[in-house]
């Protein structure tokens, strides 16, 4: 105790003196607009340098986030690049969403995630992309989880004073303490063409009149929680989804 | 001390240069039957300047087979190129000019061969000329008279032949006796250069022919090789040395060929076709590597060739407001390490195909665009497809939410703006099992390598028609479905915790086999 005050006091003099040379002066960190004003005014947008981790079920916008980051920083003349561990990018109805194809790298792993690590880290030692996106939305939780921290902690490191935002999407928090930010998403509603077409929540069947061709899926409400930083009071923010402009 | 050689019956300029050449390496092309020489220090080759004008003269008239020209020439050394093409051009044989005897030479020479036109030379390597120089109507260019370095318009050239022979200028010693300030009152600064060449006194470097450079680099090995790591430092000493010529000529390269032959003779040709214009020879012999790994000879390889096509190096204006882009170098290299991770047709751009056909794209080689070569979205690349797609979702009704029309930054406190919905697609779509007995799907089952998709159908919409290349056998037709599929899935950071979730899929319905199938999930 007696060691400790000595030290304050001892601190306190040389602030007195010399100003503050132990409080660092860290910039701001710079973030990226993730192309949903919602989110920005209620996340902040994505950290450039840092690991930023999207999770979520199927079903829950994980996609239309990612091809909204998508869209907005290619507009904003970033060099994106999305590692697509499945092989499940669309490119006809992400082309449609204001996503220029052109100016996104696109690396088809067909399921092997080794691959994905490794042309991650590629991609991020090579240096330059503004918008790195590692796509393991269909790998399983369980599988996810089993990721050894090192590739974690290696591109933590490896973005570390970049500008590039690395991105990861999957279904469970894989990430871990590496995550800068950590988003989780919820599917709170969906929207369809017609409501009594309800089966099996209280067995109405459709009548043969109600099966039209514009009966479709039209649009999905989302919910994003912030769940890092831990220290950071936790925030909810949410956006619509919708498919009449496809 | 300057050499000048006329071939007054005309020649093939290639040979009267090689021939040249024989004596001197610099050699200026004066006209395609004149060269000038540079002889200083030649003297000690030939033991005179004058032993070197008769070696020159005895060795033309030898036969082309002997390196000679197979026809008389006339020779002149003199101390300043001007009077030797003079002097070679208007007397025969051989002549020396000593330095100050250059009137002495040339003085009664009439001062209309001041204004005799000197053919242009049009390439180092053109055919054969007329070699009738004396004529002005030789078809020659009438436009300017060249003097090497500096050309007088025609037109004015002969208004000064026409004053000068006003005055009573009958020779180039009556034009040089004229007095200069007088000259360059009356006849400007052209009539000044006219008469410093009529004297001898003129002073020029030589345009020497440079030969064409050259941008590739063969060897032939003394034993095959069979491994990678031998055949580069093979890639290495070549790339280096083309490199190296690059740069002394201030270019760089977008296309490498190289050639490798092989054991039993055939050829082994691979082009590296780079975005950006380069010249670092590390990163060539990387690319080259890995596209030699993707890419292996069949045999071992006996001779390698490199060539390059030389081009200007990529001049980019930065900006400090412009977002970082990769390196090309670097991006080039991070490419080519993809491609041997995941296969070539695997990374780059996806590019939609003209076709309403499903999941129809292509891979295209993926490069940075800057500024001024980023089009504007929607120019063309789209193919024109997206109107028709509309009308799948294009549907008046609002949706159940509120979903403003407005695009624009959101103003707060209005209504949460949309954005569209993401869909996952299934590559290969997943073959399905449906029980579809009341003409509606009820429960889905679905097995892949990578996934499975199984429950109850708790909502769903459709069906959607869509056919398309009826006028091809592959022609396709099939009822598509919005489905909510209830599905058990883990719940988040709870490892043995599940919970049921509904699932969006697209599926459909073959008609042609009347298979069901699992196009994807929307996310």
């Amino acid at each position: 105790m007696r060691v400790a005050l000595s030290k304050a006091a001892f601190e306190a003099e040389i602030i007195s003196r010399f100003g503050a040379p132990f409080t660092q002066q860290k910039p701001p960190a710079q973030v990226m607009s993730t192309g949903i004003a919602e989110v920005d005014s209620i996340m902040g947008g994505l950290p450039r340098g840092a690991v930023t981790e999207i999770f979520g079920p199927p079903s829950s916008g994980r996609t239309s986030f990612m091809l909204a980051m998508l869209a907005h920083a290619i507009a904003n003349k970033e060099v994106c690049t999305l590692i697509d561990t499945s092989d499940c990018f669309d490119p006809v109805s992400s082309g449609e969403t204001q996503v220029d194809l052109d100016q996104l790298l696109w690396v088809r792993c067909a399921a092997n995630v080794e691959h994905a690590f490794k042309a991650t880290d590629l991609l991020l030692q090579g240096g330059g992309f503004g918008l790195v996106l590692l796509d393991l939305g269909d790998i399983a939780g369980k599988d996810a989880r089993r990721i050894i921290s090192s590739w974690w902690y290696r591109f933590r490191r490896t973005v570390e004073n970049t500008p590039t935002a690395l991105v990861v999407i999957a279904a469970d928090s894989c990430v871990r303490s590496c995550a800068s930010l950590a988003l989780e998403m919820n599917r709170d509603a969906d929207s369809w063409s017609s409501p009594a077409q309800v089966l099996h929540a209280n067995l109405i069947p459709p009548r043969p009149s109600e099966i039209t061709h514009a009966n479709l899926l039209r649009g999905i409400r989302v919910r994003l929680d912030r769940h890092r930083p831990l220290h950071s009071s936790p925030r909810t923010a949410q956006f619509n989804g919708i498919l009449n402009n496809i | 001390m300057f050499a000048c050689i006329h071939c007054p019956v005309g020649t093939n300029d290639e040979s009267l240069t090689d021939f040249a050449y024989s004596f001197s390496p610099l050699v200026e092309e004066t006209a395609p039957d004149t060269v000038v020489l540079d002889v200083e220090g030649c003297e000690l080759r030939f033991g005179s300047a004058y032993g070197l004008a008769n070696e020159i003269a005895r060795h033309a008239v030898c036969s082309k087979a002997t390196g000679g020209l197979g026809s008389r020439v006339n020779v002149a050394l003199a101390g300043n190129p001007d009077t030797a093409v003079f002097a070679a051009k208007f007397l025969k044989g051989v002549t020396f000019i000593a330095s100050g005897e250059e009137l002495t030479a040339l003085g009664e020479l009439p001062v209309e061969k001041l204004f005799s036109p000197r053919p242009s030379v049009h390439s180092p390597r053109s055919g054969p000329h007329n070699s009738n120089l004396n004529t002005p109507n030789s078809g020659l260019n009438k436009e300017t008279l060249d003097f090497g370095p500096w050309t007088l318009d025609w037109k004015q050239g002969q208004e000064i032949l026409e004053t000068l022979r006003l005055w009573g200028v009958r020779t180039f010693r009556d034009f040089a006796n004229l007095p200069t300030p007088g000259v360059a009152g009356r006849l400007g600064q052209e009539g000044v250069r006219l008469q410093q060449l009529a004297a001898g006194k003129t002073e020029r470097y030589l345009k020497l022919i440079q030969p064409a450079p050259v941008f590739d680099n063969s060897i032939e090995l003394d034993h095959p090789l069979t491994e990678l790591e031998p055949l580069s430092f093979i890639f290495a000493r070549l790339l280096n040395q083309l490199c190296a010529r690059l740069l002394a000529y201030a270019l760089a390269t977008n296309e490498l060929r190289v050639q490798l032959k092989l054991e039993d003779r055939s050829l082994h040709e691979r082009t590296l076709n780079l975005p950006h214009p380069l010249r670092d020879h590390k990163v060539f012999l990387k690319l080259l590597l890995l596209d030699t790994e993707l890419h292996p000879p069949q045999k071992a390889v006996i001779a390698v060739a490199i060539a390059c096509e030389p081009v200007r190096p990529r001049v980019l204006q930065t900006g400090l407001f412009i977002p970082q882009t990769p390196e090309p170098a670097k991006l080039e290299l991070t490419l080519a390490r993809l491609a041997k991770l995941v296969g070539v047709g695997n990374v780059g751009s996806p590019q939609i195909l003209d076709t309403h056909r499903p999941d129809s794209f292509q891979v295209k080689r993926f490069f940075v665009k800057n500024g001024a070569e980023r089009k504007r979205r929607g120019d063309g690349e789209t193919l024109g497809r997206g109107d028709e797609e509309k009308g799948r979702h294009g549907i008046s009704e609002s949706p159940a939410f509120n979903v403003p029309e407005s695009s624009s930054p959101r103003v707060p406190g209005s209504p949460l703006l949309p954005i569209p919905v993401g869909f996952r697609i299934f590559r290969p779509p997943l073959r399905a099992m449906v029980d579809a007995s009341r003409g509606y799907p009820l429960q889905l089952s679905a097995w892949g390598p990578n996934r499975s998709v199984y429950g109850k159908v708790v909502r769903l919409a459709g069906p959607w028609r869509k056919t398309g290349d009826w006028w091809r056998d592959d022609c396709w037709a099939r009822d598509e479905w919005d489905v909510a599929v209830e599905t058990r899935i883990g719940m988040a950071g709870e490892q043995r915790r599940t919970k049921l979730s509904h699932v969006l899929y697209r599926i459909y319905r073959e008609l042609r086999s009347g298979a069901w199938f699992v196009e994807g999930a929307y996310d």
